[in-house]
């Protein structure tokens, strides 16, 4: 077998496990509930049926592998199951499947990280190759500067900002991000400017720095001073010699900047009031709602695990020295 | 560590008691050659630190104290007026300091304990029980912290400890790959060995041998995670789920207010109440970055970057 295609199977392997153990610690998280909340989620004034009925669905009286393979089926199936909220002591079950709650926000979470994605990394890899081939010039300071104080402030504090000034003192953008999936694309894209904003000040903080480190230290690679040293002329130098072999770390910085977006979507979309999966998380989590916290953190892992692992194959394709085995 | 260099000349040796600088004498010098960033941002951490600690004394007003009148404008009796029970902010911002400041300083200590004395142990193990923690930490990692740790709020509920609790053990996973990764170099020192062969103990080796060389990295690593899980609380309690009322904390102080930034053309001043809070959490984390990396700098070449 080609050594590439074997280093890519280990690697999407590993991925499967790592994606199996993540699904078993956010399956255990139900069984780690402490005491009975079949009556926390019932109320009070729940009968015995009712709470009998409740634990019966959740399959409670069934030992905890079977209810594992149960809910990995449904969820491989797309059955997360059916939210707590909604039950009512009586009996009365007015839950909505968790699947009808996650379904029209997850596009526009991906709506959101997109449009952020489409912004942030061609900008921030011309900033970061910039600064790094113009280093320690104002430039590079200037940006340097810029962007660690952009890394060390929380997510909230750009957003408030950004709605101060571009909502309220000059409101040329809402500060709600009501979308729904009818509008069209123009109004869509008008009312994510603002959150798509914050995040690109933020991913764009970390990307740039981290491309400008991973170039800087590739263009202090003795191949490259040879090639400055035979006087190879500089495009050339950036061309051929080291890019072919930035194409790695510069795909791990998108990835890892990707991945860290999903994860600051949440705040950005509290603050917004924007419709996605992150809002829908911190709700449940705050109501307690575990079906639709279950549902939502694997979404999230699910995503997160994917990009690492695609900027790892894509890694392992471009690196020159598994290309062209001895 | 202590790189003065002092111009070698046998005579002098010879005739001269040499005199050590004392530790004070050290650290003044090396202050003075320090960044002005590093300057600006080790005295915003020290007033962080003088507010926090005298918070009862600094503070007009108690921190859950609340008067007639809320969301009471700027000025006056309430420097920044009142919040929408009309709790004083100010006084609330300076508590704020104490609660969000002391609690993340305690996660931060909890997560180095653990991440730190399984890292060594991992180390100086390199076996099974390496490979099981560290295949574990991998896991761990796999998912989002903030993802992670919201899950796990939903389930043992938002108290105060349990958040110290949860984002300590979330956070100690990159404490344990970095004091591990700079252990592994030291583990195979012959100092160790010969300190194994004396017969010594485990704990003994780890704290006397290992510990000391392995401090710099940590130290900085520290004011690193510091200002991470900082920001993570803030981000936490600012989504309601973390420090819960009616303690003081910066993050819900952002919530509660946030309400106010639709007035700005009315009310600037009141409309950039929230804000407050905020900047005070971004100025925090700039000046604990700016100190880190100065450290960084200056201890070792970690870092290229500056």
């Amino acid at each position: 077998m080609h050594p590439i295609v074997k280093t890519i199977l280990q690697r999407l392997l590993l991925g499967l496990f790592t994606l199996f153990l993540v699904s078993l610690i956010i399956f255990s998280s139900i069984e780690m509930l402490p005491g009975d909340f079949g009556e926390a989620v019932l109320g009070q004034a729940a009968t015995e049926e009712t709470v009998a009925a409740f634990r019966r669905e959740l399959g409670l009286d069934q030992p905890a592998w079977q209810r594992y393979l149960g809910w990995v089926g449904g969820v491989i199936q797309g059955d997360f199951g059916t939210s707590f909220s909604g039950r009512a002591a009586s009996g009365v079950d007015r839950s909505r499947a968790v699947v009808d709650l996650i379904g029209p926000r997850l596009s526009n979470t991906l709506f959101l990280a997109s449009m952020t994605a489409l912004i942030a990394v061609p900008l921030s890899l011309f900033l970061g190759i910039s600064a790094a081939l113009y280093r320690n010039s104002v430039y590079d300071r200037v940006v340097n500067a810029a962007t660690l104080t952009t890394i060390a402030t929380p997510e909230f504090f750009v957003a408030y900002i950004l709605i101060l000034f571009f909502a309220t003192l000059y409101p040329w953008f809402p500060s709600l991000a009501n979308v729904d999936g009818n509008m069209a694309l123009g109004e869509k894209l008008y009312k994510t400017a603002l959150p798509a904003l914050t995040l690109t000040l933020v991913i764009t903080a970390h990307m740039m720095r981290m491309t400008r480190a991973a170039i800087i230290n590739l263009l202090a690679s003795p191949y490259i001073e040879m090639a400055r040293l035979k006087g190879v002329s500089s495009s050339r130098i950036i061309l051929k010699h080291a890019l072919p072999n930035a194409w790695a770390p510069i795909t791990t910085v998108i990835a890892f900047n990707l991945a860290y977006l999903v994860v600051g979507v949440v705040v950005v979309e509290v603050v917004f009031v924007y419709p996605g999966v992150g809002q829908l998380m911190v709700d449940a989590v705050r109501t307690r709602d575990i079906p639709v916290v279950q549902a939502c953190a694997l979404f999230f892992a699910f995503t997160y695990i994917l990009l690492n692992l695609i900027a790892d194959v894509i890694g392992i394709i471009t690196n020159p020295r598994i290309l062209h085995p001895r | 560590m202590s790189e003065e260099e002092q111009t070698y000349s046998a005579s002098g040796e010879v005739g001269q008691v040499r005199q050590r600088r004392t530790r004070v004498q050290r650290s003044i010098i090396e202050l003075k050659k320090a960044p002005p960033t590093a300057l600006f941002g080790m005295v915003v951490v020290l007033i962080y630190a003088f507010v926090a600690i005298f918070a009862p004394l600094v503070a007009p007003y108690g921190e859950a104290e609340i008067f007639a009148q809320p969301y009471a404008p700027w000025g006056g009796e309430h420097r920044f007026g009142t919040d929408q029970i009309g709790r004083d902010i100010y006084s609330r911002l300076i508590y704020g300091a104490r609660n969000t400041i002391g609690i993340a300083l305690m996660t931060t200590f909890l997560s180095f304990a653990i991440g730190g004395s399984l890292g060594l142990i991992a180390a100086i193990n390199q076996s099974w029980l390496d490979q099981f923690l560290s295949r574990f930490v991998d896991v761990l990692m796999a998912i989002p912290s903030l993802i992670f740790a919201l899950m796990l709020l939903s389930i043992f509920g938002s108290s105060t400890w349990g958040l110290i609790l949860i984002i300590a053990v979330l956070d100690s996973t990159r404490v344990f790959r970095l004091t591990r990764a700079v252990s592994l170099g030291v583990v195979v020192m012959e100092y160790v060995e010969a300190a194994h062969l004396r017969g010594e103990k485990i704990g003994w080796v780890m704290r006397k041998e290992i510990l000391p060389n392995i401090m710099p990295p940590l130290v900085a690593e520290f004011g690193l995670r510091f200002s991470f899980v900082f920001l993570a609380i803030a981000a936490l309690s600012f989504l309601g789920v973390g420090i819960q009322p009616p303690t003081a904390d910066w993050g819900s102080m952002v919530r509660d207010n946030a309400s106010l930034i639709q007035f700005a053309q009315y009310d600037f001043k009141g409309a950039i109440t929230p804000l407050l809070p905020a900047g005070a959490i971004a100025l925090l984390t700039v000046a604990v970055n700016f100190v880190v990396d100065w450290f960084l700098h200056k201890t070792s070449g970690l870092r290229d970057e500056h």
